[in-house]
């Protein structure tokens, strides 16, 4: 029989919408394979025990011949950030250890009302600050490629659940590259949908102006999928966009189908592809503009010299808006208290708290925010930031009106080991230049494999970004590029990720001696 | 609380100029919350919900909750500020004031900050003698309320001393508007006076508007005061910089307000005179002692680090929408009170003094529900605002209007007499029901039932046979002492006129 966690969202659900598969033996499947691995990789922060019964609900209900969502019964992860009535929900944060919202965030009432099935929630870096996911208060998440590098972050534990085949569809949030990033060091599909079209609410909120809710996925027409499934308007969330929007499975359908990009204006945005990049990031990504080029894309160079100022910016106002955001965890209404000995007053336990509950590079944004929205540095600071942020969006106007998408590698380098980057905060911090300009102008952003590195065989990633409300020419033109890469290779990129289930190689090694 | 050491309010003004300013919180009525679908307590049938049952994830602040602004509650802020003469703006916006405290379940609260929904009013204030005065609006903004804290376990019920306290979400997130005047001068030695006509004529205009239930006991209507003094200079010289100011707040009747800046003027002046500096800080009113006592110092610094709150768009009324608004608004209370004035047929004095009484809305309420506007003006500035007087309180709190008509109908019918409709006042004031059921309750109507006061009489006259003789020989005069000995007999419950009557019909018959 085939190995149920190896097949993707779309081909799992015409299984289980034909019969031949059932949700329950699905859901079996993907938790056996996160028992199998998540030891080693750590994917996963809480796992569901309510799973099983969920999916039997669903096959029962299939049985009795209602009609179902195309992704019922489908296994999906769901992200620390997002509230579940029925799982705790702590941000990779010790300060909301334990902590079960009274709510389901919005994204997760619709996975729930599509009937797919949750899994469980996956690690992050804390608050969904960092890029390796090695600031989560509960231990790192591991790259299912190399278990001594990093998994990208914030979302590194999405990432790596969907790239260890511990389940076909995640949910992510991406403030600065948090979905995007780690798609790429992991060889996984990531998109950051236009700010406003995936809905907020219920999502803990880092920087309430860049966080956007997305698909973490293997395909790019599984991000579609779920796509269609989360977004659209939510009155609860006052920046959710009120658009009808098309069907994005299509859109990912028709690039797949077409094989052809022909007549599509490719930017490449020189700002975006630096010297300094890993090398065989780099040259990965040039052969993908042959692929692209090739297949009748019209490659144009486009610049946008604001650019070079977005990491800047997005570290003054990201911090300005988590300081304040954060502010609410202070132990008075729910997550963690510290006890003082004396009891303390009021103010103590909150910094008592706060000192405890919150980790280094937590606290290091507070206090940076805090600072950019002093009295006497707002416009210096703040005010700055918001007027780069505006050039911003006029760059990507005007390459826009050259482009129809624009490219870029989706992060740097490929996954660095543990470690590396923890001491040196802004050497982290760069390796989110590629994706914080999409934030910081609300546009939508995808990253999709593009290779394995020549210099350590690691995945690398292609960004593509489309102009604001144009999510779908992400989806043609990303299942285009998907397929005739695939093409190319012979093969899916992921297929080629070492198999985890040691006992199993092992076993297989002994037989071969 | 000891009081502090006060000037002679006249020799404080031949020595300062009072400058004023105030900032009105005016709770709003809406069904639901500022940026919550929670009930409203502040609503007209809002009512008290046992603590932390009024809530929702968005009022606790819980993590991934957001906020969604009450379009009620913008209609209602458009139409205080058209009401307040200000422009409105076609884009305003929310900001986030951060500061750490418990009952502020966000730790930051939404506010407007730089860009109000309203700004640039004024307000038409008449003062005791009946002169006009144009207090100046800077702006009217939007915010959410905060929760309420209860100190327990302290002896003055407040924070300091207290071993814990309890914290009551229920009010936070209930929509405000805060009305803030720019700075008044020319008060003078009307300032006390003209504090309180400002605060009623708020008062008069959110209740016209329906917009809030104005009850100031109930902290629907909260007015912090700013005083400063400054020293006269002659004519001709550079007038002196302003004053240092203090910020009096828990001010909770419009009595108080009169009284509080009576109280810092003089308790300013007494520092001042004596070479002391003003401390800037906020001032907590006791309504009890009559004084004021040190809050927080305040400055100007204070950083609450506002910025944009990202969570919500900037809102934009459509100009179709304010000009809905402003063609549905009820008259101005100036125009008002010249309509009401004619319409009620008062003298300048009688109506000047429900005016200052700041009992214009009780007695248009009264005569609304029926009575006359002379038995409404009686009641009120008469009985009701005695009692008022004496337990420190503003007479609308007291008695509704509807209660007092259906007293005033019952004196006019003569189920009551002016002493017994006192005595049942006096029950509907305690909380035992309507005019009709106090009476009932209390035993109090008046003896109509002529065979009961016939056989009083009766009784009267035969125990009295001199009397009734003088009667039967015309002495009519004579009856006065049978009269007095029935009404004593029905205790008092018995329209005199009618025993009158029916003593000389029972003479004549014996």
């Amino acid at each position: 029989m085939t190995d149920l966690t190896r097949l993707t969202a779309a081909a799992l659900s015409e299984k289980l919408a034909s019969g031949e598969v059932s949700s329950v033996e699905a859901t079996r499947a993907h938790l056996d394979r996160i028992a199998a691995v998540d030891g080693d990789v750590h994917a996963f922060l809480h796992v569901s025990d309510a799973a099983l019964e969920t999916a039997a609900s669903v096959d029962s209900r299939r049985a009795a011949g209602e009609a179902l969502g195309p992704l019922a019964g489908v296994p999906v992860a769901i992200k620390d950030v997002l509230c579940t009535v029925d799982m705790p929900t702590t941000a990779g944060s010790r300060i909301l250890e334990g902590w079960v919202p009274p709510y389901d965030a919005t994204v997760v009432r619709r996975l729930r009302e599509a009937d797919l099935v949750p899994l469980g929630k996956t690690n992050m870096d804390e608050f969904a600050m960092g890029s390796s996911t090695e600031h989560s208060a509960y231990g790192p998440t591991r790259n299912p490629w190399n278990l001594d590098r990093i998994p990208g972050g914030s979302g590194g534990g999405s990432a790596a659940a969907v790239a260890a085949f511990e389940a076909p569809l995640a949910l992510g949030s991406d403030t600065g590259g948090s979905i995007r990033q780690p798609g790429a060091v992991t060889g996984t599909v990531g998109v950051k949908p236009t700010y406003g079209g995936v809905s907020r609410y219920g999502a803990i909120a880092l920087a309430s102006s860049l966080d956007q809710v997305g698909p973490v996925t293997r395909t790019v027409l599984d991000a579609a999928l779920l796509h269609d499934v989360i977004g659209g308007h939510d009155p609860r969330d006052s920046t959710s966009l009120t658009d009808a929007w098309p069907s994005f499975a299509e859109a990912a359908r028709a690039g797949a189908a077409s094989r052809s990009l022909e007549g599509v204006r490719v930017g490449v945005v020189k700002e975006l592809d630096r010297e300094g990049f890993q090398p065989g990031v780099h040259s990965l990504f040039l052969k993908a503009l042959d692929t692209m080029s090739a297949a009748g894309a019209e490659i144009v160079e486009v610049s946008a010299p604001s650019f070079d100022y977005a990491i800047a910016a997005y570290y003054l106002i990201l911090p300005a808006e988590a300081s304040s955001n954060l502010a609410k965890f202070d132990s008075v209404r729910f997550g963690m208290r510290a006890k003082l000995p004396n009891g303390g007053t009021v103010e103590e336990v909150m910094a008592a708290t706060r000192e405890a509950g919150f980790g280094d590079e937590v606290k290091r944004r507070i206090i940076l925010g805090t600072y950019a929205l002093s009295a006497g540095y707002y416009d210096a600071y703040y005010g700055s930031a918001q007027k780069v942020r505006t050039l911003i969006q006029r760059d990507f106007d005007a390459a826009f009106a050259k482009a129809d998408v624009l490219v870029s590698p989706a992060a740097p380098t490929t996954a660095f080991p543990l470690g590396e980057k923890l001491g040196d905060p802004l050497a982290m911090y760069l390796n989110d230049v590629t994706t914080i300009p999409a934030n910081l102008a609300g546009v939508p952003g995808m990253s999709v494999p593009m290779g394995l590195a020549e210099e350590d065989g690691l995945p690398a990633g292609l960004q593509i970004m489309a102009p604001a409300h144009e999510d779908a020419r992400l989806y043609t033109v990303g299942g285009a590029l998907e397929a005739l890469l695939e093409e190319q290779w012979g093969h899916s990129l992921i297929s080629q990720a070492p198999n985890l289930a040691f006992g199993e190689e092992f076993a297989a090694q002994e037989g071969a001696v | 609380m000891a009081k502090a050491e006060l000037m002679d309010f006249d020799k404080a003004l031949e020595m300062f100029e009072p400058v004023l300013g105030f900032e009105v919180h005016v709770e709003l009525n809406t069904k639901t919350k500022m940026f919550s679908d929670a009930p409203n307590p502040a609503a007209a049938d809002g009512g008290t919900g046992e603590p932390n049952t009024m809530i929702t994830p968005v009022d606790l602040g819980l993590p991934g909750s957001l906020p969604v602004v009450n379009e009620q509650a913008v209609k209602y802020s458009i139409s205080l500020g058209l009401a307040l003469g200000c422009e409105i703006a076609p884009s305003s916006r929310f900001a986030r004031k951060n500061y750490f405290y418990p009952d502020l379940a966000k730790n930051y609260q939404i506010s407007q900050y730089d860009e109000p929904i309203a700004f640039d009013g004024s307000v038409e204030v008449e003062l005791p003698d009946g002169t006009l005065f144009e207090v100046p609006i800077e702006r009217a903004h939007m915010e959410e309320d905060a929760g309420k804290l209860t100190h327990v376990g302290g002896a003055t019920g407040r924070i300091q001393g207290a071993e814990y306290s309890l914290v009551d979400y229920n009010r936070a997130g209930v929509p405000l508007v805060e009305i803030v005047t720019k700075t008044i001068f020319g008060a003078e030695h009307n300032a006390p006076e003209l504090a309180k006509a400002y605060v009623a004529a708020i008062r008069d205009i959110v209740i016209g508007l329906g917009i809030s239930e104005a009850r100031m006991e109930r902290g629907n209507l909260r007015c912090d005061a700013n005083v400063s003094l400054r020293p006269r200079t002659a004519p001709g010289e550079e007038p002196a910089p302003l004053g240092t100011r203090t910020e009096t707040k828990n001010v909770n009747s419009l009595r108080s307000v009169e009284r509080a800046i009576r109280y810092e003027i003089q308790r300013q002046a007494a520092i001042l005179a004596k070479g002391g500096t003003i401390i800037q800080e906020t001032r907590h009113w006791h309504e009890d002692t009559g004084v004021t006592s040190a809050g927080r110092p305040k400055s100007d610094a204070d950083d609450y680090r506002y910025f944009p709150e990202p969570d919500l768009l900037p809102v934009e009324p459509s100009r179709e929408l304010i000009e809905e608004l402003r063609a549905a608004l009820p008259e101005a209370p100036a125009v008002r009170r010249r309509r009401l004035k004619e319409a009620w047929g008062f003298t300048a004095l009688e109506f000047q003094d429900v005016v200052n009484s700041g009992l214009l809305s009780e007695v248009e309420a009264t005569t609304a529900a029926g009575a006359s506007a002379h038995a409404a003006r009686k009641w009120w500035t008469g009985e009701i605002a005695r009692i008022a007087n004496d337990r420190g309180v503003d007479a609308g709190t007291l008695v509704s209007p509807a209660h007092v008509s259906e007293l005033v109908a019952m004196v006019e019918d003569g189920e009551l007499t002016d002493r017994l409709a006192r005595q049942v006042l006096e029950g509907v004031i305690a909380g035992e029901g309507s005019p009709q059921e106090v009476t009932k309750a209390r035993g109090l109507a008046v003896v109509s039932d002529d065979g009961a006061l016939v056989a009083a009489i009766d009784e009267a006259l035969q125990s009295q046979p001199d009397v009734l003789q003088k009667i039967r020989d015309g002495k009519v005069q004579a009856a006065g002492a049978v009269i007095g000995a029935v009404m004593k007999a029905m205790k008092g419950q018995a329209d005199a006129a009618r025993v009158r009557e029916l003593v000389l019909e029972r003479a004549q018959q014996q």
